[in-house]
């Protein structure tokens, strides 16, 4: 288990710093927004759950798209908006979507596929196979009235799902303290009859674990539930760099986190020859990744108009 | 009134919704209704009588007051493979549910490439008469059919209630089902058997020569009235019934307007920016140069709807205000005519007490 969650943390961190390298030379026309930093939660959450569940993220959905397996290849030709993408170009880096995997469709709108997941899990609830959706969304969309309007309905019908909140305390740059009247977001999803869990160490291990708990409940047909993790993002909202110079945070907030860095302190629990070939594998993947979106044909004018609509 | 079909079964508006959702969901397990109220007694004007009863509540589910959520939720669950019919008893609350419809449903199947679709009807009645008032007066077609990715249907009978709706559910698209609430008291010749009424497809109603009248839903049936009492006057209106206004099919407007060179939209919405707006441009795109044409539209007034009786009655067009437009485009050296307002009087009129 140690070395699947190394692999998988260092498979998106390498694989952004990647994206964020290649970014400036504009072979990615796309807004990106970095899981730097905040890959445990994904990596956590998703461990805990098999292939057939679903996972739902947002437009800051790298992580949780190849946490749970989405191809690599097919995520950088997207990246590249080539005709090889996941999405054939049309969704770039904010609607990755990936359903030989399970990787449910991502939004670029806050909070929208909170209800879309909910939706989803009733089906897989009708289906009767035990299936569940993991919904990840940020601390921001926790704001939107579709959530509350969501966890009731869910609740209410007992869905089988697992809401995730990645708290990383900033929507764009607005700070939770400016946006929160109260910080007890576990207790006002509580208020639902949904068990909620805060995890608030930043261990990958804290969040697995709780995510297994939580999962076991929803598989037994109990209804929802719900995790706030927090988390630290890194980077800048959108873009590649780092933005500490704009005044809005410190970088010793940053230097907290990065001294718990999950990616180096799951590594140092392996061995560390076995962990090079890990690295080396990685690097080989993700330059396979890059050259097969390199070398990806553009999609054809005509795609203009292909998925309008539905047949 | 205005069914195709001239003899066999009567069935007012609702009943004949009622039964398409009801074949349907025999048919297909995978469909299943959403709303709130489709399961009290009053049962949306009766277009869920009875349903709840026959399938169950897990797949005629009472919603929350949750418009946008419920909304993603159907969604969702067209995504997974189900096909939710979302039921808003007044059209007004679509304003709550158009980030999902426009930025999730409509995209679904576009951004995600083919991935995932969205098979998925909302139904939205809008409102009139009696003081309904600023807000559920409205009619916001208009607005839906600005965006690609979803489908609008509006029929105005219920011969093609049935058919739409059917054709509605069977659509691998989110389909925007708009619902007059003064179509509830028309009743139509409506087979008893399954069909569909095929979307892109316009009806000619009445044919004539001196000029092309398109009425949208509840704008139809007044549009009927008006090419009668012009035909006393001699004046003969070629009616046509969009019933789909996206896809629209544009062709078998123009044609008539090739016919009749004349050509008024008349809208059960305002007209800027509308319906009428597109089908008229749409017509002058095709025909331009072709030959000259007369264009005018008509609709609500550029106002928000008055509740007072005193004025109300100047916010929509009536057969009466139609009657007199046509015959100015049609004989525009003639004097002003109006027919007789008594004989003009609108089918609800008769029939409509309220509250409702």
């Amino acid at each position: 288990m140690v070395e699947d969650i190394y692999r998988s943390l260092r498979l998106i961190r390498r694989t952004e710093e990647e994206v964020a390298r290649l970014y400036p030379s504009d072979v990615i026309k796309s807004p990106i927004h970095l899981s730097i930093g905040q890959e445990f939660v994904s990596v956590g959450v998703i461990g805990a759950v098999g292939d057939d569940d679903v996972v739902s993220a947002t437009y800051r959905g790298h992580a949780a798209y190849i946490a749970k397996g989405g191809d690599l290849r097919r995520f950088m030709a997207e990246m590249y908006g080539k005709a090889n993408g996941c999405a054939g170009g049309k969704a770039g880096s904010m609607h990755l979507i990936d359903m030989e995997r399970n990787v449910l469709g991502m939004s670029a709108v806050v909070a929208t596929t909170i209800p879309v997941s909910v939706g989803y899990a009733m089906a897989l609830k009708r289906e009767g196979r035990g299936r569940i959706v993991v919904c990840f969304f940020g601390d921001g969309a926790s704001e939107e009235g579709v959530f509350s309007e969501s966890l009731n309905f869910a609740s209410l019908h007992k869905i089988p799902v697992l809401f995730v909140c990645e708290n990383n305390g900033y929507a764009i740059h607005a700070r939770i303290e400016e946006r929160w009247a109260n910080e007890a977001l576990s207790r006002r999803v509580e208020t639902f009859g949904i068990p909620a869990r805060h995890v608030a160490d930043g261990n990958v291990f804290s969040i697995r674990k709780a995510a297994e708990e939580l999962v076991g409940y929803i598989r037994a047909g109990n209804g929802p539930a719900f995790m706030e993790c927090a988390a630290y993002r890194w980077r800048e909202h959108v873009g590649p760099n780092e933005d500490y110079n704009d005044g809005y945070r410190e970088r010793a907030a940053l230097e907290a986190w990065q001294a718990k860095d999950q990616m180096e302190v799951v590594g140092a629990m392996l061995d560390q020859g076995r962990r090079r070939t890990i690295d080396a594998g990685i690097e080989e993947m993700i330059a396979d990744a890059v050259q097969f979106a390199d070398a990806g044909p553009w999609p054809e004018p005509e795609q203009l108009y292909a998925h309008v609509f539905a047949d | 009134m205005s069914s195709p079909i001239e003899s066999g079964r009567i069935l007012s508006y609702g009943d004949a919704l009622c039964e398409a959702v009801a074949m349907e969901m025999e048919r297909d397990e995978s469909v299943f209704v959403i709303g709130l109220n489709v399961t009290d007694h009053k049962a949306i004007l009766g277009s869920t009588r009875g349903l709840v009863q026959r399938f169950g509540p897990d797949r005629v589910i009472e919603s929350p007051l949750s418009e946008d959520a419920v909304t993603g939720i159907a969604t969702g669950a067209a995504m997974a493979g189900l096909r939710p019919i979302h039921v808003h008893i007044r059209m007004d609350f679509l304003m709550l549910c158009m980030n999902q419809l426009v930025n999730m449903s409509a995209k679904a199947h576009y951004m995600y490439n083919g991935q995932l679709k969205a098979p998925m009807v909302v139904r939205a009645i809008i409102g009139k008469s009696w003081g309904q008032g600023a807000q559920h007066s409205q009619a916001l077609h208009g607005m839906f059919m600005h965006v690609p990715g979803l489908k609008v249907v509006a029929p105005s009978n219920a011969y093609d209630a049935k058919g739409c709706m059917i054709a509605a559910i069977r659509d691998n698209n989110p389909v925007i089902f708009v619902e007059h609430r003064m179509l509830y008291y028309t009743d139509a010749f409506v087979p008893e058997e399954s069909y569909t009424v095929e979307f892109g497809k316009a009806r000619i109603v009445r044919p004539g020569d001196d000029i092309t009248v398109v009425g949208i839903s509840n704008m139809l049936v007044e549009s009927l009235r008006a090419q009668e009492l012009l035909a006393e006057i001699g004046i003969s209106a070629e009616v046509i019934d969009p019933i789909s206004l996206a896809p629209l099919d544009m062709d078998a407007i123009t044609k008539s307007v090739r016919k009749t060179g004349r050509l008024l939209v008349v809208d059960n919405a305002w007209t800027s920016t509308g319906a009428s707006a597109e089908i008229l441009a749409g017509v002058a795109e095709r025909l331009g140069g072709e030959r000259p044409i007369m264009v005018s539209r008509m609709g609500f007034a550029p106002t928000t709807c008055p509740t007072t009786s005193a004025l109300e009655k100047g916010f929509y067009p009536t057969p009466v205000t139609i009657a007199s437009r046509i015959h100015r485009m049609v004989r525009p050296d003639a004097a002003v005519w109006e027919p007789d307002a008594g004989h003009a009087e609108m089918a609800y009129q008769l029939k409509f007490r309220g509250p409702f």
